[in-house]
């Protein structure tokens, strides 16, 4: 299968500075790809020259097998792009931005009618169709803008942190939104949110620097997290000494640390070597030497811990 | 085409979707008509011609054409919103076109809003018709090519005061090369035919050339090549905005 979307050795220089160094990746369809990293890390100027914004200095990306710098009309054709902080023309009402958009795009009188109202209705937009674009809250403006983004349904979405901004229930509504079309398109999303990671991408790339640091499932990531695999425990806190000195004695266990004391117990965080399964050694010794305790559970790591690793490592 | 068109559309709702739009017409049409009655002295002259109102019309063009084409490029900038203009599948020429169409019909429509003054002249005597079509020909080729200079001012900066500032000193010089102030600057020093060349430049030359009614060929032409100039180096600014 050919890739939707496919960045080869993207290179982008401000001046002095270097934003895209060597970037290569690639989109499949059915693919939503989450893209992280820190502020400046290139993902807004990546993303802004596979839409077709700016030029790279070096490197091109292919839309749809199009090479995006010679034949930058037929790639943007393909593509809906919702940029950084969605911007949109404010002194219009959502149905006549959406109906220039579809003109723009060329449709017909008939398919611009039933592109719109799909659009519409997928981000539920009737209530406001026809106010003034910037008399409608920050929550309609970014769906105004993913609705603008959809409404040629293109084979390739490119969300410039499509969640920033929004309240919990809005950022439920795009992130429904991003899933249910994960399945059809290729889809690269651009998010601060590490737990939208989780939830709607299907794999993670972390820049860093203008540069991949990391790249896999979100299981992969979290597996590059110190806390993976780890286990948490309780135990009384007479038996404190006892249970660390049992544990390190486990096969596999790289480290036992007293993390916290809560109302007479203690809570261990038991790490293992090269995030290796230990829960069930654990249990097995922990039941052996008759050691009483509670809340027992598998750590998976968070992202934020991978997210800080893999970005502060590099040669800082 | 379909997209120009489109794009033009927009533009031009833009321009009726805040009250300026109005306020711009009345007062191009009421500045037209006080000029042409009080400083042209129109009445007194007792001719049945337009001359007067044609003759104020670079002039009032000079702040009124910079004021409307100013938006053009730079609030796009402003806003942010270029970047969803860019992402569409559009090429620079189509949006630079499509912008100068939007913009130069509505000084279209603030020109032909002038129509009671043409009634006025062929109520009071009997001029001849050709001359002020004409005339409306001249003023109309004018108003695009300031347009177009505007346009470009306008991709040059993200202000629009700044647009509109460039708009007003490039059209400024483009009118005025053609007087002797202007040459004077030139010909102490320079070969006649850079003086000539300076003074081919002369819009108000060519706008009267086409104004007193004999639809000079050399200037239509000369006024065309200067839109599409202008819009030639408007698209090469639109695409260098790709490189940084």
């Amino acid at each position: 299968m050919t890739p939707l979307i496919d960045v080869r050795s993207l290179r982008k220089r401000f001046g002095a500075v270097l934003a895209v160094d060597d970037l290569s990746f690639s989109v499949n369809r059915g693919e939503v790809l989450g893209f992280l990293g820190p502020n400046g890390a290139g993902k807004s100027t990546t993303m802004r020259i596979i839409a077709g914004f700016i030029a790279p200095t070096a490197g091109t990306a292919l839309v749809c097998g199009e090479d995006i710098q010679s034949n930058p009309v037929a790639a943007k054709r393909r593509i809906g792009y919702v940029p950084e902080g969605s911007p949109l023309y404010g002194d219009m009402t959502p149905e006549g931005f959406l109906k220039f958009i579809c003109d723009v795009r060329q449709m017909s009188r008939e398919e611009r009618r039933k592109a719109v109202a799909t659009a519409i209705d997928r981000v539920q937009l009737d209530e406001v169709l026809h106010r003034r674009i910037d008399t409608l809250s920050k929550g309609f403006r970014r769906r105004v803008g993913l609705a603008q983004a959809i409404i040629h349904d293109p084979d390739v979405l490119i969300l410039d942190e499509p969640t920033d901004g929004l309240d919990p229930n809005q950022k439920h509504l795009v992130r429904e939104l991003i899933r249910s079309m994960g399945d059809t398109k290729a889809i690269i999303v651009s998010t601060h949110i590490l737990e939208e990671v989780d939830a709607v991408c299907d794999r993670a790339l972390i820049i860093d620097r203008g540069r991949v640091v990391a790249d896999g499932t979100p299981m992969q990531l979290h597996a590059r997290s110190p806390d993976f695999n780890a286990v948490s425990l309780k135990v009384t806190k007479a038996e404190t000494d006892r249970a660390v000195k049992l544990l390190r004695a486990v096969p596999k266990v790289a480290s036992v640390e007293a993390v916290e004391q809560i109302h007479g117990s203690t809570r261990l965080l038991v790490r293992p070597q090269d995030g290796e399964f230990i829960a069930e050694a654990v249990g097995a010794a922990l039941h052996g030497a008759h050691l009483a305790t509670t809340d027992m559970n598998n750590v998976v790591g968070t992202l934020d811990d991978v997210f800080r690793s893999v970005t502060l490592n590099q040669g800082r | 085409m379909r997209v120009t068109l489109a794009i033009a559309r927009r533009e031009l709702s833009a321009y009726f979707s805040t009250p300026l739009a109005y306020v711009f017409l009345v007062a191009f049409v009421a500045s037209t008509g006080a000029a042409t009655f009080y400083f042209g002295n129109f009445m007194a002259r007792r001719q049945a011609d337009l001359t007067p109102f044609f003759d104020f019309h670079p002039w009032l063009y000079l702040i009124f054409i910079p004021a409307v084409g100013m938006r053009l490029w730079a609030e796009e900038r402003r806003q942010g919103t270029s970047e969803l203009l860019m992402t569409l599948p559009v090429t620079a020429w189509q949006t630079v076109l499509g912008k100068f169409v939007a913009a130069w019909t509505f000084v279209g429509i603030a020109l032909a809003l002038t129509f009671p003054i043409w009634i006025s002249v062929n109520y009071l005597g009997d001029p001849d018709n050709g001359v002020i079509l004409a005339g409306y020909v001249a003023s109309l080729l004018m108003a695009g090519a300031l347009v177009a200079v505007t346009s470009f001012a306008s991709s040059l900066t993200n202000s629009q005061v700044i647009a509109f500032v460039l708009g007003v000193v490039a059209s400024f010089l483009l009118m005025m090369s053609g007087l002797q102030l202007v040459l004077n600057l030139f010909s102490g020093w320079a070969p006649q035919y850079v003086v000539d060349l300076v003074a081919s430049f002369s819009l108000l030359t060519h706008f009267d050339a086409i104004a007193r009614g004999v639809l000079e060929m050399r200037s239509i032409v000369f006024f065309v090549i200067l839109i599409l100039l202008f819009l030639f180096l408007n698209r090469q600014v639109v695409e260098v905005w790709k490189m940084s």
